[in-house]
């Protein structure tokens, strides 16, 4: 390991290997957008984001994705009302108001959660959510309420696990300086650390709609998966992911670029999405 | 009010809990019952759907996909964290990528993997394809792993070895790389979990052949797919808790596993 | 002998000057000490004669420093053997996570010896001139962060002794450390100068008058007064100076 030329070879070889990441991004990039871009290019943006028939068998075929957005967007604001504010709330639970012992049992209980896989997840959904909506709510169960349910739940372990560390981030000072004013400790918390915590907060959320938006294998289960917009809660619904798995096997050509048209619409969201928690971490970070 | 706040959070809390607890007992409640041998049997038909082949198939998957994933993750880390001046250009860009590559759902590393590994590069439906898609998954996690086990190392042990006359690498394979290992490691188990956890991004990767793949270029399915599977046919539902059961109980000891090894790190020796 | 000459050495980091115009000759096997408030330079002036400073971001230097006559930051000047002739003691203990014997073995191993037996060999006689053979001969597979701090830091200086170097650097070797360790180590290291050139920064002027030969008095990154320890203790020639040892100011 002495000579120079052998150091220089490795750092040569660690260096390729960082810039192994910025080569993955570029690649998915090129394909993803040279195989559907033509598609939208030629069937018409307009159409194709805000046409709302979806019926590739048709002749001639409609390939109108906005059932399938409006459904992406429902379960994914679904998800949010449910997972956001119980998630942030048992962040602060276990940042501020349980026992040291029960936190050494919770916080690798929340990187289980994390690691559940989707389909078990989205089996769970199916074998018992599904029923109780469908006896207590209506409908045949599998609609965006149950979707939102689901996804609430998955997102739940994100939004906890970087609300948490933002919470405890928080200066003793902020805590200190108002218990001395005779605010309880409840009402520090939320009145001074969360809102001291919020851009923090802010990511988790960002990156929890993230998750929801890109979620396939545990939303296809439940959702319903009918390819129209939905005009109740109830009703089942297609997002822009279920729609690709859905179809793909036996989609032909141009069916084939559709679908991956619709894969570079949900990646321009998931970019968006993106550079918006990077913003926001930036912004917090000074 | 106090009372009011008190309640929610743990409310709140004990909803999150719940439900996670609810989840796992009732899987593994629903699904023991349904764990006997025939389906663990070697062969699959369909009949007996056993989801053997899949746990050789998950295995085989995971093991590949580590071995092109971890060195370019640990390396990464190494020149970013070891060798690169503060505030490089290049740097700033890795960590961008690294951070969308993050973000980005599985079904879209699905259809990359479909458009350039099966068709583009003609692996077609293999493991081969699905190694190399499922390694850029985990890249970011593995980098970010060592990123931070690297960064946990107290510079005075470079400047010790330094002091002595040893190079950057020397320095790092023999001091710094011993003290960082358990945070590694503990992020390459993470990405284990990933990996055996993945449906979409392997469906369209490595298919979903119900045999052993008997090679590198053929196909086969993973634990996960199996299970998808077996729920979207709806034909045998207690297999689908049975493997269920499987998952769950891989994923529990992979995080206590890593859970174990963070632990190791952050209370140093 | 004048084994280390500095001349006219300026030290920026950015765009901040941290040494100005330092002079001095440091003479074989005697024991300089660097005294003076705190940050006023007596690191940075020591970590420039190992070339520590070369892996501070931005940080730059115009002057020379010879060591035995030759330019240590000239174009060819290999860096790893400059620091195994300059070795290097740090203000707080740093053994690495190893054994004992590892981490003596450590350097050694590093500048390319192998054989087992030569390296029982440094590995003993190392700890023997570090003072510390008697106590840890028997353990030598224990892990060098389970002993007391003042057992570390002597281990950090068999270490640094085990590459045989010309000169040890010792950045406040004992600050972190109790009296009784203290006192241990300022014995070891009046033996020490019998076979090696000592450049010590202390904050403890009872210190540097116990051990050493000569001393320079730092301030703002000058070198204000340079000097026998002696003369400089008793008759300091500069005002700044008398201030300093007769705590006017700390």
């Amino acid at each position: 390991m002495r000579s120079k030329s052998f150091e220089g070879f490795m750092k040569g070889v660690f260096l390729a290997s960082a810039t192994m990441a910025i080569i993955a991004i570029i690649l998915i990039c090129v394909f993803i957008f040279s195989s559907g871009v033509p598609f939208i290019a030629e069937y018409g943006l307009f159409d194709f984001l805000f046409g709302n028939k979806w019926k590739p068998s048709n002749k001639p075929p409609s390939y109108g994705i906005l059932p399938m957005i409006l459904g992406s967007i429902y379960v994914t604001i679904g998800a949010v009302v449910i997972g956001v504010p119980i998630g942030i709330l048992t962040a602060a639970f276990m940042a501020k108001f349980c026992n040291k012992k029960l936190y050494r049992f919770l916080k690798p209980a929340v990187n289980l959660m994390s690691g559940i896989p989707s389909i078990v997840y989205g089996f769970f959904a199916l074998t018992m959510i599904v029923p109780i909506i469908r006896e207590r709510v209506g409908g045949t169960g599998m609609s965006i309420l149950t979707a939102s349910i689901l996804l609430g739940i998955m997102i739940l372990p994100t939004i906890i696990g970087l609300s948490e560390a933002s919470i405890r981030a928080v200066p003793e000072s902020y805590y200190e300086g108002s218990i001395a004013l005779g605010a309880s400790h409840e009402r520090t918390v939320m009145s001074v650390l969360l809102p001291a915590a919020r851009s923090g907060i802010l990511s988790s959320v960002i990156l929890g709609i993230g998750r929801a938006i890109g979620e396939t294998m545990a939303v296809i289960l439940v959702a319903g998966n009918q390819a129209r917009i939905p005009t109740d809660i109830t009703k089942g619904v297609r997002t822009m992911t279920t729609n690709i798995v859905i179809e793909m096997a036996y989609a032909g050509e141009e069916h084939r670029s559709a679908l991956i048209a619709t894969a570079v619409v949900l990646f321009v969201f998931i970019l968006i999405i993106n550079g918006l928690f990077l913003i926001v971490k930036r912004r917090s970070a000074n | 009010m106090s009372r009011i706040i008190r309640f929610l959070v743990r409310f709140s809390a004990l909803l999150t809990f719940g439900v996670l607890f609810f989840i796992v007992g009732y899987i593994l409640f629903r699904g023991v019952a349904h764990l006997n041998p025939s389906i663990f049997e070697f062969e699959y038909t369909s009949d007996n759907v056993s989801m053997f082949p899949s746990i050789l198939t998950t295995l085989m998957l995971v093991a590949l996909t580590l071995l092109v994933a971890t060195p370019i993750g640990v390396f990464a880390g190494f020149y970013l964290m070891e060798y690169a001046k503060k505030g490089n250009k290049l740097v700033e860009i890795v960590r961008i990528a690294e951070e969308t590559l993050s973000g980005i759902p599985s079904i879209v590393f699905g259809l990359f993997g479909m458009l350039f590994f099966v068709i583009r590069l003609g692996f077609s439906y293999s493991l081969l394809a699905g190694t190399f898609t499922a390694a850029i998954m985990v890249l970011p996690l593995i980098m970010r792993s060592t990123e931070e086990a690297l960064l946990s190392v107290d510079d005075s042990l470079r400047e010790a070895s330094f002091a002595l006359g040893a190079g950057k690498l020397r320095t790092i394979f023999r001091v710094v790389l011993p003290v960082a290992m358990p945070g590694i490691l503990s992020g390459v188990i993470l990405a284990i979990g990933r990996v055996v956890g993945e449906t979409a991004a392997l469906m369209f990767t490595l298919g979903t052949a119900t045999q052993l793949p008997d090679g590198l270029l053929s196909s086969g399915r993973t634990l996960a797919l199996h299970m998808y599977m077996l729920s979207t046919e709806g034909l045998h539902v207690n297999e689908s808790y049975a493997t269920g059961v499987v998952l769950l109980v891989i994923i529990l000891l992979i995080n206590g596993l890593s859970t174990f090894l963070s632990n190791k790190l952050t209370k140093g020796r | 002998m004048d084994k280390i000459v500095i001349r006219n050495l300026d030290l920026f980091y950015g765009n901040f000057q941290a040494l100005k115009n330092v002079n001095m000759n440091i003479r074989e096997n005697e024991i300089t000490a660097f005294i003076g408030p705190s940050g006023c330079g007596k690191s940075t002036l020591l970590k420039t004669l190992n070339r520590m400073n070369d892996l501070v971001e931005g940080c730059r230097i115009t002057g020379d420093v010879l060591l035995d006559n030759v330019d240590i930051y000239g174009g060819n000047f290999d860096v790893n053997m400059l620091r195994k002739r300059v070795g290097m003691v740090f203000q707080k203990p740093n053994p690495f996570p190893m054994s004992i014997y590892d981490n003596i073995a450590y350097g050694p191993r590093t500048h390319g010896i192998k054989k087992k037996s030569r390296l029982d060999e440094i590995v003993e006689g190392s700890l023997k001139a570090a003072a510390i053979w008697e106590e840890v001969k028997d353990d030598l597979k224990k892990n060098a962060l389970r002993i007391s701090g003042g057992q570390q830091q002597r281990i950090c200086i068999a270490r640094a002794l085990a590459v045989e170097p010309e000169v040890l650097l010792m950045d406040e070797p004992t600050s972190a450390l109790d009296p009784i360790s203290t006192a241990k180590i300022e014995d070891l290291v009046q033996d020490l100068k019998k076979d090696y050139t000592i450049v010590m920064v202390t904050h403890n002027m009872q210190q540097a008058t116990r051990v050493s030969d000569k001393t320079a008095f730092f301030l703002t990154g000058e070198v204000i007064e340079f000097g026998n320890t002696d003369d400089i203790f008793s008759v300091p020639k500069d005002k700044r100076t008398e201030d300093y040892i007769t705590g006017r100011f700390g």
